[in-house]
């Protein structure tokens, strides 16, 4: 997983709430048995005016140049900015693997789904959810290149105009964030207490260790 | 000190070990895995030379991409047919227990489940899809993951989990006739809306919800994700222990014996304390249709189409406008003048062998109206399918004009052949009205199974509890 440590980005407004994952990466596109490839068919039913299938080349589909990744300016935006509850429904984590995949790298809305939230996490991408009023307030500065810079260190969002925002996030997926570590290996250290943990539960809960066939 | 609820004590009964910063490691019982969300999660153990921590947590089915006719056949889409024979080739590889394409104990991930007894009280139960929040029906801690974390249990057995806070929805009164589990968990995210339950683990509670059977609390608890919770619970009883008596892979003998005490004790205690509680009044709940393409977007079927004018918050009427848009409605439509192409009854949600009992009840010696150009009944078993067929079931249905398939996901998600086509219109006992979930351009309702077979039958919405009246 690639490390997050600090980012200075054009900032992609996205004003729509209950973004779900169907919309962030249709279905079709999780036949594909691959970790990669999925941006070029991120949001793909509101980026292109044609019907979107697996493998399909995109470079000459139309392009629905109402939608905001398609105007020039944010071409280049690695942080995207959007509205509350982004990444409902679906727990695909081909939604993160196609923001990635895109070129982003953070994004900022007043609140997350729960397991989206959780695969951003696995994936070098970093949400960080702020009050609405911040996000709204947000909304209202932006401008063709405005630019933020994000702070994982200090957990701190500086704006264009000077003005300093502190964000939360958990300690322990900080540092797996800051150190691009896979999860696995960290949990394979404790290897020794998953053990002694079944050898435990088996004397409470016997039925549940029975070699059983079906 | 107070209580623990039930969601603090399937929490404490799995902790491996705590962080400094509170987070843990949970141990988790069964993993279920399908097609579409392992096949990287594979590639990510072999890249790493690993081994499944223990194979026989582990139970696998492909649902999401097959197809539910012609079966005989295989698979005619080349990309749906490599990642099917993809989880074959892995099962096989790693050693994981398969239920194949033709196995008659194939069908949906979330209904096989419990069905099989390879869910049961008490558990942790993890699968990399988000309606896994269905097993809590049985008061297991039970929620979808992204592959990452499928990889990591299959290699650990385990996954690095923060506490979420405590929500009990009461849902008491009894409810009127033709209202079912689907219409009081619609309810239920029409209330509180698909972000309200975010951060949250939902106990189901009250009087309404105990009258359910297994099948209604799965239902409820499968949409406990449309509510923003990864997981939703409702508390072991006599229904839940009955149920789980006789499945093939249930407790036997002593172990039943031992297994039945534990399960009593899976209820939240009477002092226990939630961090939010919200109550419902089951007697005013009435059947729900779903008019925009968020499952909070729901009314009642004898009201009309809200209107963007009347909402207040600037980007709640914009998104509300824009469903409109999507669906091809008008706001102040009346529900019941709502004409559709397409009916889907099944999905992890609606598919149980109840669910095509209460179907057949309203379309028993009726016929398909002529504009419902499909109409499809997908169980979501290979054994319900059979169980329906004992019970007759399928031959009401294919005289009223119905097709009777085989089991999978089918038109909830359209990964497979069967979907909408761009602007129909659909009801639809699925969990989702997203745009472009059912087929690109389609047009998805949420409603019962009752209310589907009413619809089918009507050619448009009816209000079903009218006709059971008679």
């Amino acid at each position: 997983m690639r490390a997050f440590t600090t980012l200075t980005s054009i900032v992609a407004p996205l004003d729509r709430a209950n973004v779900d994952t169907d919309a962030i990466i249709p279905k079709q596109f999780l036949k594909s048995i691959r970790r990669t490839g999925f941006g070029v068919y991120l949001f793909d039913e509101w980026r292109y005016l044609d019907q979107g299938q697996p493998d399909m080349d995109c470079t000459n589909r139309p392009i629905n140049n109402d939608f905001v990744l398609n105007k020039s300016q944010y071409k280049s935006a690695q942080i995207l900015l959007t509205r509350e509850n982004f990444g409902c429904g679906s727990s695909r984590e081909h939604a993160p693997w196609a923001l990635e995949d895109y070129g982003f790298r953070a994004i900022i809305a007043p609140s997350f789904a729960d397991i989206f939230y959780n695969n951003c996490f696995k994936n070098g991408l970093l949400p960080i959810a702020l009050d609405a009023e911040i996000v709204d307030g947000l909304f209202k500065e932006l401008n063709d290149d405005y630019a933020l810079t994000i702070d994982l260190v200090t957990q701190t969002i500086s704006t264009p105009s000077g003005k300093t925002i502190a964000f939360d996030v958990d300690e322990n997926r900080k540092f797996r964030l800051l150190n691009g570590l896979d999860d696995i290996g960290l949990t394979l250290q404790h290897a020794d207490k998953i053990h002694a943990y079944e050898t435990e539960r088996a004397k409470r809960a016997p039925w549940l260790f029975r070699e059983v066939s079906i | 000190m107070s209580g623990k609820t039930l969601y603090d004590k399937l929490w404490q009964d799995h902790v491996v070990h705590t962080e400094d910063d509170g987070s843990c490691l949970i141990y988790i019982d069964r993993h279920l895995v399908h097609e579409v969300t392992s096949p990287q999660a594979f590639d990510g153990l072999r890249l790493a030379g690993r081994k499944p921590w223990n194979v026989a947590r582990n139970l696998a089915v492909a649902d999401h991409n097959v197809p539910t006719n012609y079966r005989d056949q295989g698979i005619a889409d080349p990309i749906s047919r490599l990642q099917v024979e993809t989880l074959d080739k892995n099962c096989a590889e790693f050693g994981i227990t398969e239920f194949g394409m033709n196995d008659i104990r194939q069908g949906i991930v979330h209904v096989i489940g419990p069905e099989q007894g390879a869910t049961l009280p008490g558990m942790t139960v993890v699968c990399g899809d988000s309606h896994t929040s269905t097993h809590g029906a049985s008061g297991a801690l039970a929620f979808g993951i992204g592959t990452s974390e499928v990889e990591h249990t299959l290699a650990t057995q385990c996954l690095v989990q923060k506490k979420a806070k405590n929500l009990l929805i009461s849902v008491d009164g009894e409810v009127g006739k033709g209202v079912t589990a689907k219409d009081i968990v619609l309810s239920i995210i029409g209330t509180i809306g698909t972000a309200g339950g975010n951060g949250f683990t939902i106990e189901f509670g009250g009087s309404a919800i105990r009258a359910l059977s297994m099948e209604g609390r799965m239902t409820v608890c499968n949409m406990a994700i449309e509510a923003g919770a990864r997981a939703g619970l409702v508390a072991v009883d006599e229904t839940t222990i009955d149920y789980y008596r006789n499945r093939p892979l249930s407790p036997k003998g002593d172990d039943l014996i031992l297994a039945e005490r534990a399960w009593q004790n899976l209820h939240s205690d009477e002092d226990a304390v939630f961090d939010k509680v919200i109550n419902l009044d089951a007697t005013k709940i009435k059947p729900q249709v779903t008019w925009g393409t968020s499952p909070e977007l729901v009314v009642s079927v004898d009201a009309n189409v809200p209107n963007p004018a009347d909402e207040t918050d600037a980007v709640k009427a914009q998104s509300m406008q824009r469903a409109l848009d999507y669906m091809g409605l008008q706001a102040g439509q009346k529900i019941t003048d709502i004409q559709i192409d397409k009916v889907f009854i099944g999905s992890c949600t609606n598919s149980r062998i109840e669910d095509l009992r209460a179907a057949a009840v309203v379309v028993e010696g009726k016929k398909v109206a002529p504009n419902v150009k499909l109409a499809l009944i997908v169980p979501g078993s290979g054994l319900i399918k059979q169980q329906a067929e004992s019970e007759g079931l399928d031959k009401i249905f294919i005289d009223a004009g119905f097709e009777w398939r085989d089991a999978g996901c089918s038109m909830c998600l359209a990964m497979n052949a069967d979907r909408l086509e761009e602007g129909e219109r659909c009801a639809s006992t699925s969990n989702r009205n997203f745009e472009g979930r059912q087929g690109y351009g389609g047009r998805t309702h949420l409603v019962s199974p009752a209310m589907a077979a009413a619809a089918g039958i009507a050619g448009h919405f009816v209000d079903v509890s009218h006709w059971l009246e008679k």
